[in-house]
């Protein structure tokens, strides 16, 4: 198979580094070679997080290139915007993302206007879109914090990797209480189209 | 067992499995994460210092007395440390010695992109630059056993993306390194003139061997696959390179990059028809390729500035460019990192931004976020310290112009203040300005993750230990005029303010309260009782729209626009109250326990 891209992007608190952690334990295990990337540094201070993901038989490079994102899974949607110019523009880009709008301070000065016309463009790009209010599917299973794996279920299932055993990777990352949690979330993401 | 993990992780993994004994580290982007890791390891005794220079010097110290040990900083730390790092380079080691410097190509989060192998080549010390994780594992090892045997510390160069990206690493197991029997040497340690001469006649003595190794060894090594073109490389360059060439082009793989490897260079460039140099911020290794009299390309064509991605390599040497997305880039809008809810720094800068006839110097640290709106308040920014020396060259300045003179504020966190701006506040009071200083003291280094520091009564491993006290270290200084004060009471910070501007003398004003993000020590808890419990909502009736408390640049508080209200995220809120102290009427109320 040819290098997978995958980039994870969202704002700091939203779990995208959770997320991120539990792809690249399921994929070692499945037998992948995999690099990440992540640039965190102001993440703490509601700046953005962005996290590259690459997996394949053999991979150099940790970071993903434009126009090469096989999947952009945004756990924001300006974030989302903002990364777009990743996603592979041959029609086969899929983004896999949580419908919430975290408005950066410019807007709350009101000198920025958040983008009214995000999903359109996201879906004007993108071969496949999977647009969900992942917070509250993440409220209705107990805690809106679970949004990440829900996401994170979703995007196991467009690439094809059920058959790696996901349900033992939360168990063995996931603090023991929430295990269950994050195990149902995984699984209603995994039902997402 | 391998295990997926940073290359910071890895350095750390090294450390250990190398018997290191001794650690230091002063925390900075993107090296911060070495000591933390460093410190899970019982094995290793490790500290944070107040700053790099004496972090590397405590390093100094464990060698000469016989550990295994590393120092780890930024690249601009080591600019702190350069004294020491010198020398050292002179004096050598007893046992083994390596520092780490973490460089920034594409600066994310640093005042400068300085390109630190220039430092290995200016002291003659031997450099290693790992490309992924594994390497910095392998090389941090391999450096142990250069240092001794060649009786010199070793440079460990990394960049950003080898720090902070993962990859898959073999775990070793320790390897118990005796400490070294210390014996008084004093030809060797005491820096004397007399004494350095024959030392700096042995480095370079040493250097022809050094030569030998770098043409030999593992680190260095050529990979020919088609020779139409070849790629001289090091870093994590290698791996940019390959994901554009593949087997298309040949590489020369540089590990270990001072002394350079002449004669492979030679051989590789006689075998291939066109040689490209590719390496992020500086023509270090192209400089030297040059010198030898071989053609070749380098940044005549390759940006000196950010980091070399795949994407730039394509740019440049097949044409090919994304234009961006235009109308997806017309509706983008930054996000820049802000203040915490609840950051102590919120109280001040409000008040201090809106002070007319100040010039406001700053400093590194979270607070340096208060250049942007909705504050604009800090003008400068250096290096670590300067805010108190620069604010007092330019206080001094000011007095002596004709008319109205502007009053300098120097704003400077607790562990910036601990790094090198004491001896900043001694040129205040030593050289009588009037500078001045508010010590923005949230007990803890908080930028870059919190940290503790020698203010906060924790060691590394939370080991609790002496807590400076800030005021009588001031005061012992010579400041006479000191008050410390909340912060989040802006009445407070305004009469502060208005009794270090109506003084013609130094002042310090220390703002005391701790950091949101931190744990809180049960002496905080203490101290600042009710921090972080309650919350705050808006009364949306009695809300006019004013806007007054989003100009407190809060992520908690969202005015919404079409209903012309404010609230308050109470996921967010910690109840600082700085913005119901703002609100002109009293929409903005506590949240009834």
């Amino acid at each position: 198979m040819s290098t997978k891209n995958i980039l994870l992007t969202g704002v700091g608190g939203q779990g995208t580094i959770l997320a991120s952690k539990l792809l690249t334990v399921g994929l070692i295990d499945a037998g992948y070679d995999v690099k990440m990337s992540e640039v965190h540094g102001m993440s703490q201070r509601e700046g953005p997080v962005l996290t590259h993901v690459r997996f394949g038989k053999k991979v150099f490079s940790p970071i993903v290139e434009k126009r090469k994102a096989d999947v952009i899974m945004g756990f924001e949607e300006l974030e989302v915007l903002r990364n777009l110019d990743y996603l592979r523009d041959d029609g086969r880009g899929i983004v896999i993302f949580n419908r919430v709008r975290v408005n950066p301070m410019g807007v709350q000065t009101g000198q920025d206007k958040y983008p009214t016309n995000g999903e359109e463009l996201i879906r004007a790009r993108a071969g496949k879109v999977i647009a969900l209010d992942g917070q509250a599917m993440a409220r209705e299973l107990g805690n809106p914090r679970v949004m990440n794996i829900i996401l994170l279920g979703a995007l196991v299932k467009q690439l094809g990797l059920e058959e790696i055993d996901w349900l033992r990777v939360i168990a063995e990352n996931v603090k023991e209480k929430y295990v269950p949690l994050n195990q149902e979330a995984l699984k209603l993401g995994l039902g997402l189209e | 067992m391998k295990q997926l993990i940073t290359g910071d992780e890895a350095i750390a993994r090294g450390a250990w499995e190398a018997g290191v004994r001794f650690a230091a580290a002063y925390p900075g982007t993107p090296s911060t994460e070495i000591l933390e890791n460093i410190a899970t390891y019982p094995e290793i005794h490790s500290e944070w210092a107040p700053n790099e220079k004496v972090a590397l010097e405590s390093v100094i110290g464990a060698s000469i007395a016989g550990a295994r040990s590393i120092a780890s900083m930024k690249h601009v730390g080591l600019n702190v440390a350069a004294d020491p790092f010198f020398t050292f380079a002179y004096i050598g080691v007893n046992a083994g010695a390596v520092i780490i410097t973490a460089d920034e190509p594409g600066q994310f989060s640093s005042q400068n992109e300085q390109d630190n192998r220039n430092y290995a080549r200016a002291a003659m010390t031997p450099m290693f630059e790992p490309s992924d994780s594994q390497e910095c594992k392998d090389m941090l090892i391999e450096a142990y056993e250069l240092s001794e045997k060649y009786d010199i510390p070793v440079l460990i160069r990394m960049t950003t993306r080898v720090c902070h990206s993962k990859g898959m690493v073999e775990l070793g197991e320790r390897r118990e390194v005796p400490i070294k029997p210390y014996t008084k040497n004093i030809k060797k340690y005491v820096a004397t003139p007399a004494n350095m001469r024959p030392r700096k006649v042995g480095i370079q003595q040493n250097r022809e061997l050094l030569k030998e190794f770098s043409n030999n060894c593992p680190w260095n090594r050529a990979e020919y696959n088609n020779t139409a073109i070849g790629i001289i490389c090091s870093g994590d360059c290698y791996l940019y390179a390959q994901e554009v060439f593949g087997e298309t082009a040949s590489y020369l793989k540089l590990g270990f990059t001072n002394p350079l490897p002449d004669q492979l260079i030679q051989e590789f460039a006689s075998r291939v028809d066109k040689l490209y140099i590719i390496e992020e911020n500086d023509p270090y290794i192209e400089a030297h390729v040059r010198a030898l009299g071989i053609e070749c390309d380098g940044k005549n064509i390759f940006p000196l500035n950010g980091e070399m991605t795949p994407e730039v390599i394509r740019k440049v040497i097949f044409g090919q460019e994304y234009p961006l997305d235009e109308e997806v880039q017309a509706a983008v809008v930054g996000r820049p990192p802000t203040l915490c809810a609840g950051c102590p720094h919120r109280g001040l800068f409000y008040e201090l931004g809106r002070r007319k006839g100040v010039m406001i110097s700053g400093d590194i640290g979270c607070y340096t976020l208060s250049s942007g709106a909705p504050y604009n308040a800090i003008e400068t920014t250096v290096c670590m310290g300067a805010s108190i020396s620069l604010g007092h060259g330019a206080q001094q300045i000011f007095d002596t112009i004709e008319g109205e003179k502007p009053r300098v504020v120097a704003t400077i966190g607790d562990s910036t203040f601990f790094h090198t701006g004491i001896n900043s506040l001694l040129d205040v009071a030593y050289n009588r300005s009037k500078l001045i200083t508010i010590i923005l003291d949230n007990r803890i280094t908080a930028m870059t993750g919190q940290q503790e520091n020698p203010g906060s009564g924790y060691t590394i491993n939370r080991e609790v230990t002496e807590a400076v006290d800030i005021e009588a270290l001031v005061r012992a200084i010579g400041i006479h005029n000191v008050r410390t004060i909340n912060p989040n009471d802006l009445a407070q910070v305004k009469e502060a303010l208005d009794w270090a501007l109506g003084m013609d003398e130094a002042s310090v004003i220390i703002t005391r309260w701790p950091c949101a993000l931190k744990k809180q020590a049960p002496w905080d808890l203490e101290e600042f009782k009710g921090a972080f419990t309650g919350k705050y909502y808006v009364k949306e009736d009695v809300c006019i729209g004013c806007r007054r408390c989003t100009r407190t640049g809060c992520p908690a508080v969202v005015f919404d626009f079409d209903r012309k209200k404010s609230t308050i995220d109470a996921d967010k809120c910690v109840g600082c109250s700085v913005c119901a102290q703002v609100c002109p009427v009293q929409a903005i109320q506590k949240v009834e326990a």
